[in-house]
C-alpha cells in the first residue's frame, strides 16, 4: 500500500497523475478515429509540425507552460486543415507531402529553439513531455479541451462513424462532408494540443494509436473499442507515473511503454486463441 | 444537414441529360442521356472502365460532371437522400468494429436528423429491413463474418433503411457463387413491391438478360439501351466490346466476353 501512496504525497505526482488519466482518455477516444480511418502518418506529422509554433511562443513569451498551450493549440488547428488541404492536391503522393512539411516544419522549430542559450532542457520537454511539471492552471486547460473535444465526438457521433465507414454513404445522406471532415481533423488537433505537455510532441502518435489498436485487437465494436481505449490510455498514466518514480525514468517514455506492452499482450492473447 | 425535396410525380425518377465527365486527359462519360420511370431495373454492362462506377457516382452526386445535367425527379442529386449507392466489396473496410445493424441503421441517419440517436421505431425499421433481406438472424454479427452474398444483402437492407427510391449497386454479383446470386436476385425482385427503381452493374449478361426490364451497354457512352433482344445482338456488343468478343466456335450466335472478371486491385 506505501508502495501505491508513497509518490501520491508529492502534489506534482497528484497533477500529474490526473494529467495523464484525462489526457489518455481523450487521446485514447480520438484516437480511435484515427486508427480506424489510417490516419496514425497524420498525427504523428501534426504533431511534430506544431512545434515551430511552440518555439515561437517560447521566444516571445519565456516559456510559461500555459500560454505555451494556446501557442500550440493555434498551430495545430492551422497544421491540421493546412495538411487537410494540401492531400487533396494531387502534385505528389499525400504522405509525401505530409512528410516533407512536416520535417520541414519540425526543422525551422528546433531551428528557433536552438537559438535561445539554454535549450537542451526546454527542448527535450517539447519533444517528450514534462508531466510532473504539470500545472493546476494547465490541469483545467486538459479538463475544458479534452471535455470540448468528447462532447462533439459524442454530439456527431453516428456523423463520424458514417464518414469513416462509408464516406460515399455520407454523400449520399447529404451529410456536410468536408465540413465534418474538418470537424475531425481539428479535434485531433486540439487533442495534440491538449496532449503536448503530457507526452511531447515525439511520442503523441503513441497515445493517438496504440490504446485504440490494442482495443481494435480485442472487440468488434465501435463504442466498445472507445470504452477499452480508453482504459488502456488511463491505466498506462497511471502505471508508466509509478514506473516513472520508483525506477527514475522519464515519464513520456515509461507511459508509452506501457501502452505498447499492453499492444504486444493483447497482439499475443489474440494470436494463441486465434488457433 | 440532412436536405429533402419533394418529388415532382411527372418527372422521371432519373434523367440524364448529355453527361460529360473527364478524368485529367481521359474521357469517362461521353454524352449520356436516357431516363428511368419509377419502379423500373436496369443491369448496365459493359467493359471494365467502361465508366460504369463513375456513372453511378454522377447520379449519386458523389462525383459533378463537367457538363450535362443528372436530374432525379426533377431536381438535383443533391437535394436528395433517397439515392443509394452500394459499394463493390472490395471497396468496403469489412475489419471496421461495427455490427450488421450498426451498418443498416447508418442508413436511418438521414431520417433521424443531426445530434439524434435512434429511437425504437427506427430499430424496428432496421428490423424490418433485416427481414426483408432474411439476415434478421444475424443482425449481431461483425459485417466481415458475414458471406459475400450477405454483405450485398446488408447493404440493401441499408437502402431499405435509408428509404431509397434509387438504388444503385456496383458489381454486387461478382465473386458471389450461383446461390448467392440467386439469393441476391430474389431479393431484389421483392423490392418491385415498393418501386424502388434499381440500376446494377453487371458483368453477366445472362442474368442481365433474364432479371432486368432494360440492358444499357455503356462503353464511356451509351452504345444501346433497351430490352435483352434489342441489346445482346453480336453487332451491338462488338461496338462495346471490340476485340474482347469473339463468336464460341460451333455454336451458333452465341458470343463470348474475354472480360467477366476484376477491375484492378480487386481481390476476392
Amino acid at each position: 500500500m506505501t508502495f501505491l501512496l508513497e509518490p501520491l504525497q508529492y502534489e506534482f505526482m497528484q497533477r500529474g497523475m490526473i494529467a495523464a488519466v484525462l489526457v489518455g482518455i481523450v487521446c485514447a477516444i480520438v484516437g480511435t478515429y484515427v486508427v480506424l480511418r489510417g490516419m496514425a502518418f497524420f498525427g504523428d506529422a501534426l504533431a511534430h509540425t506544431i512545434l515551430p509554433g511552440i518555439a515561437l511562443g517560447y521566444l516571445f513569451t519565456g516559456g510559461a507552460r500555459e500560454t505555451l498551450f494556446w501557442w500550440a493549440l493555434g498551430t495545430s488547428i492551422i497544421a491540421a486543415l493546412g495538411i487537410g488541404a494540401i492531400s487533396k492536391q494531387a502534385q505528389v503522393k499525400e504522405d509525401t507531402a505530409i512528410g516533407i512539411i512536416f520535417a520541414g516544419m519540425f526543422a525551422l522549430g528546433i531551428a528557433l529553439i536552438s537559438t535561445v542559450r539554454s535549450y537542451a532542457v526546454d527542448l527535450s520537454h517539447f519533444l517528450f513531455g514534462d508531466i510532473l511539471g504539470v500545472s493546476v492552471q494547465s490541469l483545467w486547460l486538459i479538463v475544458i479541451f479534452g471535455g470540448i473535444v468528447l462532447l462533439i465526438i459524442a454530439a456527431f457521433y453516428k456523423e463520424f462513424l458514417i464518414l469513416s465507414f462509408d464516406p460515399i454513404l455520407a454523400t449520399t445522406l447529404r451529410m456536410p462532408v468536408n465540413l465534418l471532415n474538418n470537424v475531425l481533423l481539428t479535434l485531433i488537433a486540439v487533442t495534440v494540443a491538449v496532449s503536448l505537455q503530457t507526452v511531447g510532441v515525439a511520442l503523441m502518435v503513441a497515445m493517438l494509436v496504440t490504446p485504440a489498436a490494442t482495443a481494435y485487437l480485442l472487440t468488434q465494436r465501435l463504442p466498445m473499442m472507445m470504452t477499452l481505449a480508453a482504459i488502456f490510455a488511463a491505466f498506462s498514466g497511471i502505471v508508466g507515473l509509478y514506473l516513472s518514480y520508483y525506477l527514475s525514468i522519464a515519464s513520456g517514455a515509461a507511459i508509452v511503454l506501457i501502452a505498447t506492452a499492453l499492444f504486444m499482450i493483447a497482439f499475443a492473447v489474440k494470436k494463441i486463441t486465434a488457433r | 444537414m440532412y436536405p429533402h425535396i419533394d418529388h415532382l410525380k411527372d418527372k422521371p425518377i432519373l434523367d440524364a441529360h448529355q453527361v460529360f465527365v473527364r478524368y485529367s486527359a481521359r474521357v469517362a462519360l461521353e454524352n449520356v442521356t436516357f431516363h428511368l420511370h419509377v419502379g423500373e431495373r436496369v443491369a448496365v454492362v459493359g467493359p471494365n472502365g467502361a465508366g460504369k462506377s463513375t456513372l453511378f457516382k454522377v447520379i449519386a452526386g458523389v462525383i459533378q460532371p463537367n457538363s450535362g445535367e443528372v436530374t432525379i425527379s426533377g431536381s438535383r442529386p443533391l437535394n436528395h437522400s433517397c439515392i443509394a449507392y452500394i459499394p463493390q466489396r472490395s471497396q468496403v473496410d469489412w475489419n471496421f468494429p461495427v455490427s450488421v445493424s450498426d451498418v443498416v441503421m447508418m442508413g436511418r441517419s438521414a431520417k433521424l436528423g443531426p445530434l439524434k440517436s435512434p429511437k425504437k421505431s427506427d430499430w424496428d425499421f432496421v428490423n424490418h429491413a433485416l427481414e426483408v433481406v432474411e439476415l434478421s438472424t444475424l443482425s449481431k454479427r461483425q459485417i466481415g463474418q458475414l458471406s459475400g452474398g450477405q454483405q450485398q444483402r446488408m447493404f440493401i437492407a441499408r437502402a431499405l433503411a435509408q428509404e431509397a427510391e434509387l438504388m444503385l449497386m456496383d458489381e454486387p454479383l461478382t465473386g458471389l457463387d450461383t446461390p448467392s446470386q440467386e439469393g441476391l436476385l430474389n431479393v431484389l425482385n421483392k423490392l418491385r413491391e415498393d418501386k424502388v427503381t434499381v440500376m446494377v452493374a453487371t458483368h453477366d449478361l445472362d442474368q442481365a438478360a433474364r432479371h432486368f426490364d432494360r440492358i444499357m451497354l455503356l462503353n464511356h457512352r451509351i452504345v444501346a439501351l433497351g430490352n435483352a433482344a434489342e441489346v445482346l445482338r453480336s453487332d451491338i456488343l462488338l461496338q462495346a466490346y471490340g476485340a474482347r468478343l469473339r463468336p464460341l466456335e460451333g455454336h451458333e450466335g452465341l458470343l463470348t466476353i474475354d472480360d467477366t472478371c476484376c477491375d484492378e486491385g480487386q481481390h476476392f
